[in-house]
């Protein structure tokens, strides 16, 4: 007996609600958009410079005593937070403390460090410092160029590569659903003001990439069908291509989150944000192939009749039958 | 139909066995590690039976080389340091100056009397008394420019003269300044690199980032502000005669003299004259040592050179204070009690041994041509390393069992086969990443961990695809075969795409980053390999022994 998520022969019709569909995840990019516009990105010190620092100490942790430790310092904004995972031991208290790019310094100045450590180890006499990063102002500003340029960059391949491949309403959709799934994934990061570091641009571009396996495995086979069933129209076709991959779709889909949410639950604390992010971009990702790019596709319409050539529709690359 | 050519079986069998063979020291990793420690130390010269135990731990036959574990997983400090390139245009401008006022003076009876004005480091400006001689005063300053070789510039030259009025204007070209921008960094590269293998760490990272960066990466050390006392100092020593000693900061120095201030005693300030008699650069060895008091010490000797400009200077001046500068603040002012004619010397001051020890080190290493500004710096904690590697392991073993589970409940013996490919497939990258001596981050085992999900992606289309076929009501070995077929164009651009991105990220990004991009890219390489031959070729061998009637998919 096989395990079988989805039923063999599905017709589900995917788009008789489409502007639904198409209208949810409007306003989700919508409602993203305005949070990352209104309240911004938690952004680590890789992107605003800044320093953090990781304590372990087997005393029980309070921020308010740790807090009235560095206050004397005058550094300006601090932040403290202890940090819990399932991973810890019962006595290691774990304390991230973040202190602000100092002004002026267009470096890291030790002497900060120093003093910040100093007045903690007259508190906490076991305190240990884990890890200490400071980013100077210079190159996080640089850091979040290369990163912006990194997801345009990716984006912009991508969509040259499906475009030759494929046809430019192809691409397009395949873009569409990029777009939105990267917007979501910065949106979810926004509202729920997890740490958002260079690693997340990690992320972010695994997003594009998984996001994008997704939506060409659709798409390769409504290439397919459409060549095998002439007559249909573009809305059957759509949707027989989407129920013959749906297993495939969700059988990957489960596959990778099976492997993230053991990552996310067991892999600690130090890259739990990352994983969110892919979790919920394999999640977006899987959706969107779907209701989106599928959609914008069946919007845009596709050129039916390849009896009269036309230099605008497909070229020599679409056929290569690999 | 369902057919492989023999050799290409026997390729593929020996691509996973090569594969399979590079990864195995992974598995084996301290012993490993001790193993090629020891073989390293023997190769030098140290070679005691317990080395040669440690070096026995691993045959010499098989393959040693090992993943290397990125500092998030192994703990040390990182530093990316920007050189200061403008520095060097200063010290250039200062040897300069006599050049040109030699050349002025020559041209005395047009130009007049020339006296020099205060301006930017980076350049040197003379008032002339008759600035109808300027076009003469010009012709001679730029009598005095080089040829620069560039790319480029031909007949480019090193410095560019222009008049202001009466004022007379001497820079560095843009081409010189490229030029000396270049020599800077890579000596303080090089100067970085000997004073860490100096100290002798395991596997240190000393990059040229961009035009004037250098990235240090040091595993296995205590703290970056510990590695920055040893490359951050500029350690530039110079012994300069003394003029006077007094407590006051703001007192005028005379021409060619300057005022700096001492380490040890607070509030003294020495007069000393600028011109150096000998300078580091002239020290052929440092050794930290004691004095007659048994205080720790710094003990030198000078190429012959300075052998006899130190031989010569302290015997004519014998009862004098002497300096002894190191960045500008002097170390000590000896007094000359006798010709020291041998050229070798001892430094002593307020040292602890440790710090007789760093500037032993620094001295023998020589000077940075420029100081170094630090702009990220990233200590990890050793524990915090390992707690990492800890709870991937265990992470990718529960993700690991999860889908070989989830695979063969959902595709019975094929998925089985897809385990068997998947298991290989993780051995195939770390032994690619063992082979290119590749860096495993943190974020790099999220890479593993989200390509053993995805591996199995271009064996699910197979799969399902076969299904499908089977429906249409072929053969066995047809829709087999069909299924591998059709199957192939998604699981190109699928993984092209995911790839460009891999791509993308390693050539942008940086340290993590970029570890997860190799994993990731590598991932993407060998999943699509066992995806395509070598679970094909399990299924083939399969069916060739059973020669099923009927599958179940």
């Amino acid at each position: 007996m096989r395990l079988k998520l989805v039923p063999e022969n599905t017709s589900f019709d995917f788009f008789s609600r489409w502007k639904v569909w198409l209208g949810i995840s409007g306003l989700m990019m919508v409602i993203a958009f305005a949070s990352f516009m209104l309240q911004g990105l938690n952004f680590g010190i890789d992107f605003r410079g800044g320093t953090t620092i990781r304590t372990q100490s087997t005393q029980e942790l309070d921020v308010g005593v740790y807090r009235d430790a560095i206050a004397p310092l005058g550094l300006g904004d601090v932040t403290i937070t202890e940090i819990f995972d399932p991973t810890f031991g019962p006595d290691e208290n774990v304390a991230m403390i973040r202190i602000q790019a100092q002004d002026g310094a267009e470096s890291v100045t030790a002497e900060t460090i120093a003093a910040v450590e100093g007045a903690l180890q007259a508190v906490v006499p076991d305190i240990q410092f884990v890890s200490v990063e400071s980013v100077g102002p210079k190159v996080s500003g640089e850091l979040i160029q290369t990163a912006v340029i990194a997801v345009v960059l990716a984006i912009g391949a991508v969509l040259v590569y499906i475009w030759l491949r494929f046809e430019w309403q192809f691409a397009l959709g395949a873009v569409a659903a990029l777009v939105h799934d990267v917007l979501l994934t910065i949106g979810i990061f926004s509202e729920l003001q997890i740490r958002f570091d260079l690693a997340i641009i990690a992320a972010l571009l695994t997003i594009v990439g998984y996001s994008l396996n997704d939506t060409v495995v659709v798409f390769d086979r409504v290439r397919e069908n459409l060549r095998k069933y002439k007559k249909k129209d573009l809305k059957e076709v759509l949707n027989l291509s989407i129920n013959e991959t749906l297993s495939r779709t969700v059988m990957t889909s489960v596959t990778t989150l099976l492997a993230l949410v053991s990552l996310y639950v067991l892999g600690g604390d130090v890259i739990r944000g990352f994983v969110f992010a892919m979790i919920w971009g394999v999640i977006v990702g899987t959706y969107s192939s779907v209701f989106v790019a599928s959609t914008i596709l069946l919007w845009l319409g596709v050129k039916r009749d390849w009896s009269k050539p036309s230099n605008t529709a497909g070229n020599q690359f679409a056929n290569i039958d690999a | 139909m369902l057919q492989i050519d023999t050799w290409k079986r026997v390729l593929i069998w020996l691509v996973c066995v090569v594969g399979l063979l590079m990864a195995l020291p992974n598995a084996f990793y301290t012993r490993v590690e001790q193993s090629n420690d020891a073989k390293a130390a023997i190769e030098l010269g140290i070679d005691t039976p317990e080395m040669q135990a440690q070096a026995g731990q691993w045959p010499d036959w098989l393959p040693s080389s090992l993943v290397n574990l990125g500092l998030d997983l192994r703990g040390g400090a990182h530093l990316l340091a920007e050189v200061q390139v403008g520095d060097v245009y200063e010290t250039r401008m200062e040897a300069m100056w006599p050049e040109v006022r030699d050349a002025l003076r020559d041209e005395r009876a047009t130009v007049g009397t020339i006296r020099r004005q205060p301006s930017a480091p980076d350049e040197i400006r003379v008032r002339i008394s008759q600035p109808d001689g300027m076009p003469s005063a010009l012709e001679a300053v730029r009598g005095l420019a080089r040829q620069v070789q560039t790319l480029t510039g031909v007949g480019a030259t090193d410095i560019e003269v222009s008049a202001d009025g009466d004022t007379l204007i001497v820079k560095l070209s843009e081409a010189e300044k490229l030029a000396s921008d270049d020599r800077t960094v890579r000596q303080a590269l090089e100067i970085v690199r000997r004073r860490i293998d100096e100290v002798g760490t395991r596997e240190p990272t000393i990059q040229r980032q961009g035009t004037d960066r250098i990235l240090i990466q040091v595993p296995g050390i205590g703290s970056a502000s510990e590695l920055k006392d040893i490359i951050g100092t500029t350690a530039q020593l110079t012994f300069n005669p003394v003029v006077a000693r007094g407590t006051d900061p703001d007192v005028v120095p005379g021409v060619g003299e300057e005022v700096v201030p001492s380490i040890d005693e607070n509030g003294v300030y020495y007069t000393i004259e600028s011109a150096p008699v000998v300078t580091g650069e002239e020290l052929v060895d440092a050794q930290p040592s004691f004095d007659q008091n048994g205080r720790p010490a710094v003990s030198f000797r000078f190429n012959t050179s300075g052998a006899r400009k130190f031989g010569d200077y302290t015997r004519d001046n014998i009862g004098a204070p002497f300096a002894i500068v190191l960045d500008d603040e002097v170390i000590s002012a000896p007094v000359i009690q006798s010709h020291i004619p041998g050229g070798s010397g001892i430094i002593t001051g307020n040292f602890t041994v440790e710090e007789s020890t760093n500037l032993a080190v620094l001295l023998r290493a020589g000077a940075l041509p420029a100081g170094l500004e630090f702009l990220e710096e990233r200590t990890i904690g050793p524990e915090l390393g390992q707690d990492s590697i800890d709870a991937g392991k265990v992470a990718t073993t529960v993700a690991f069992a999860a889908v070989l589970i989830f695979m063969a409940l959902s595709y019975g013996l094929f998925g089985i086969f897809a385990n068997i490919a998947l298991l290989i497939n993780v051995g195939l990258i770390f032994g690619l990443l063992s082979l290119i001596g590749a860096t495993l981050t943190l974020p790099g085992i999220a890479g593993i961990v989200l390509t053993v999900g995805m591996a199995v992606d271009a064996n699910v289309l197979i799969f399902e695809r076969i299904r499908e076929e089977l429906k249409s009501a072929k053969g066995p070995a047809r829709a087999i075969d069909l299924g591998y077929e059709k199957a192939l164009s998604a699981i190109l651009d699928a993984n092209i795409t995911t790839f460009i991105t891999a791509v993308i990220l390693f050539a942008i990004g940086s340290g993590p980053v970029r570890g997860f991009a190799i994993t990731l890219g590598l991932g993407i390489l060998t999943s699509v390999f066992t995806a395509i031959f070598v679970t094909r070729l399990m299924i083939i061998m399969w069916f060739e022994r059973r020669r099923p009637k009927t599958i179940e998919v």
